[in-house]
């Protein structure tokens, strides 16, 4: 799946504003999803945990996040370098706001659309306004749509409220969209009338009133873990390693999301920002 | 014509229904490579001991689970692999629900089922899950991987979209309402009202990823031996009272609605 552990860290995912007309809502936005499979960690023959380091197979060297640079593969083996800088110099505006001049009715995006949520935290001094948008927009049932940049990359975003908080559904481009004639599928045929009838029955047969959470277990994660149990028990396995001193890098993203929202105040903290945060964090490159 | 993917059969009670799964989405993301600054090559990854620096081959190294600090229960690749699903084709429909009931939040990837021979059926059921507006949770194992979906019917054709599981979804009921002092009744009125003078359809047709075509023209330029000319940050605008922002958003907003009814 597409980028599945964009983050475990308590640091915002990203740092901006939502532009409501000319109110300007300092936020912070963070995953709404985080990764379940089980984390297993590399190993190695000492017992001790492997870690990925980046070399070059040139020189043989290892090489440290300051010998990094991005590129695209312009020619075959040439390289374009391109700086955080200049990322976001190719549109600042977007690179910091999310200008909500369109809401639509919170049912007319059709599911093709969402891709992956994302929480927004008001940012300094910002909760008042924060709340303010989050109670009209349940109030009229509408979410507000607009584009904006994120990581070197832009996204379509409609932003929701539900129970006071505001939801970013990042959503595809129609450009990413195939539709039944793209994909080659045929021409819807009259659907045969007993057929249909058949299959309502078998409908109603199956019918469950609401969703079981049941349902959506990861069956596959409880089953690593019923395995990794029998073995603890049976001491089959174990191994110890008292000199492992690096912390554990799984951050409980609900107790961060928590948390910055019983920090979010109206009154700002020491200086007066009349601009949002720029991004703390470099843009991450997306190779792989 | 796009290839399909995988071939399945949609079941529940004695249906089976032959399917192919075609992808419902390209992905178009400009990809980057990470390179070393120094070499202008490309990078590669090790595995190294965290303790002795050492590098690790890859296949000395096991699967570890942290159950306490500092103690790992190891697994290897055989019992890994012994708790894969077993392969099978079918499409399990474990229940149908109304249209809907599964939020946004849930979905992965989209796919589109086509029919696989016979398209009676295909469309009969597609037709059928409209008349009842429904939608069903659904398990299959694909390519070793066992995989949770939603299908529901769209235009007259079937599709699956995958879901992320229980554990993966944060609900907004389990975060507590930001602190801080609720808005007054009149600021949430013009609030409203700006929201419904703003209001509009769902054209997606409205939106291109214009920052792709701009970074793919900076490249261009970049490739060319020309100095690209990037824009300058703005300043941002001033603030002023929340009232009297909401206000004068309003007013412009009101404004610009009546040019364009006029």
């Amino acid at each position: 799946m597409e980028n599945e552990d964009q983050q475990q860290s308590s640091r915002p995912f990203w740092s901006g504003a939502l532009t409501f007309g000319l109110v300007s809502i300092p936020v912070n936005l963070y995953p709404a999803n985080r990764s379940s499979r089980v984390s297993l960690r590399m190993i190695g023959p000492s017992g001790a945990p492997v870690s990925r380091r980046y070399y070059s197979p040139e020189t043989g060297k290892e090489l440290e996040a300051e010998d990094l640079a991005r590129g695209y593969e312009w020619e075959d083996g040439r390289y374009i370098l391109v700086s955080d800088e200049e990322l976001e110099r190719v549109a600042p505006e977007k690179s910091r706001t999310i200008d909500l001049r369109r809401f639509v009715r919170t049912d007319a995006i059709p599911p093709l659309f969402f891709e992956r949520s994302y929480f927004l935290a008001p940012g300094e001094a910002s909760a008042r306004a924060y709340r303010l948008l989050a109670s009209s927009m349940e109030e009229t049932g509408r979410a507000g749509v607009a584009t904006f940049v994120m990581r070197g990359k832009e996204y379509l975003v409609a932003i929701f409220a539900e129970n006071g908080i505001l939801r970013a559904e990042a959503l595809r481009f129609r450009e990413e969209i195939r539709s039944p004639q793209d994909v080659g599928l045929p021409e819807p045929e009259a659907p045969d009338a007993r057929k249909t009838a058949k299959f309502e029955k078998a409908i109603a047969a199956n019918w469950s009133p609401r969703l079981k959470r049941e349902a959506m277990r990861d069956r596959k994660a409880e089953r690593t873990l019923q395995l990794i149990e029998r073995k603890r028990k049976k001491r089959e396995d174990v191994v110890h390693n008292a000199a492992e001193t690096t912390p554990s890098k799984v951050v409980d993203l609900l107790s961060v999301l928590k948390k910055s929202l019983a920090e979010a105040g109206d009154k700002p903290k020491g200086n007066r920002r009349a601009t949002p945060k720029k991004q703390r964090k470099p843009t991450r490159a997306r190779a792989r | 014509m796009a290839r399909a993917i995988w071939k399945g059969e949609v079941t529940f009670d004695g249906v089976r229904l032959p399917v192919k799964l075609y992808s419902g989405v390209e992905d178009r993301t400009i990809r980057f490579h990470l390179l070393d600054k120094h070499t202008l090559t490309r990078v590669k990854q090790r595995l190294v001991d965290s303790e002795t620096g050492e590098e690790v081959p890859s296949d000395q190294v096991r699967k570890g689970y942290e159950v306490e600090s500092g103690t790992f229960v190891l697994l290897d690749d055989e019992e890994l692999n012994r708790l894969e699903p077993e392969a099978s084709r079918a499409i399990e429909i474990e229940q149908f629900l109304k249209a809907g009931t599964i939020k946004h939040q849930w979905y992965d990837r989209p796919y589109y089922l086509g029919p696989d021979g016979g398209a009676a059926e295909y469309f009969a059921l597609a037709e059928a899950m409209e008349r009842r507006r429904s939608e069903a949770v659904a398990r299959w194992v694909m390519r070793k991987r066992e995989y949770l979906g939603a299908l529901r019917s769209e235009n007259g054709y079937l599709m699956l979209m995958t879901l992320r599981r229980a554990e993966e979804v944060l609900s907004a009921r389990e975060l507590p309402a930001p602190a801080g002092r609720p808005p007054d009744a009149k600021e949430r009125a013009i609030a409203s009202q700006l929201v419904a003078a703003l209001e509009d359809e769902f054209r997606p047709e409205d939106y291109r990823d214009e920052y792709r075509e701009r970074v793919m023209k900076l490249i261009e330029a970049k490739a060319h031996g020309e100095k690209p000319r990037l824009k300058v940050v703005r300043a941002r605008p001033k603030a002023g009272s929340l009232r009297a922002m909401l206000e004068a958003s309003l007013k412009a907003a009101k404004s610009r609605q009546e040019v364009a009814a006029a």
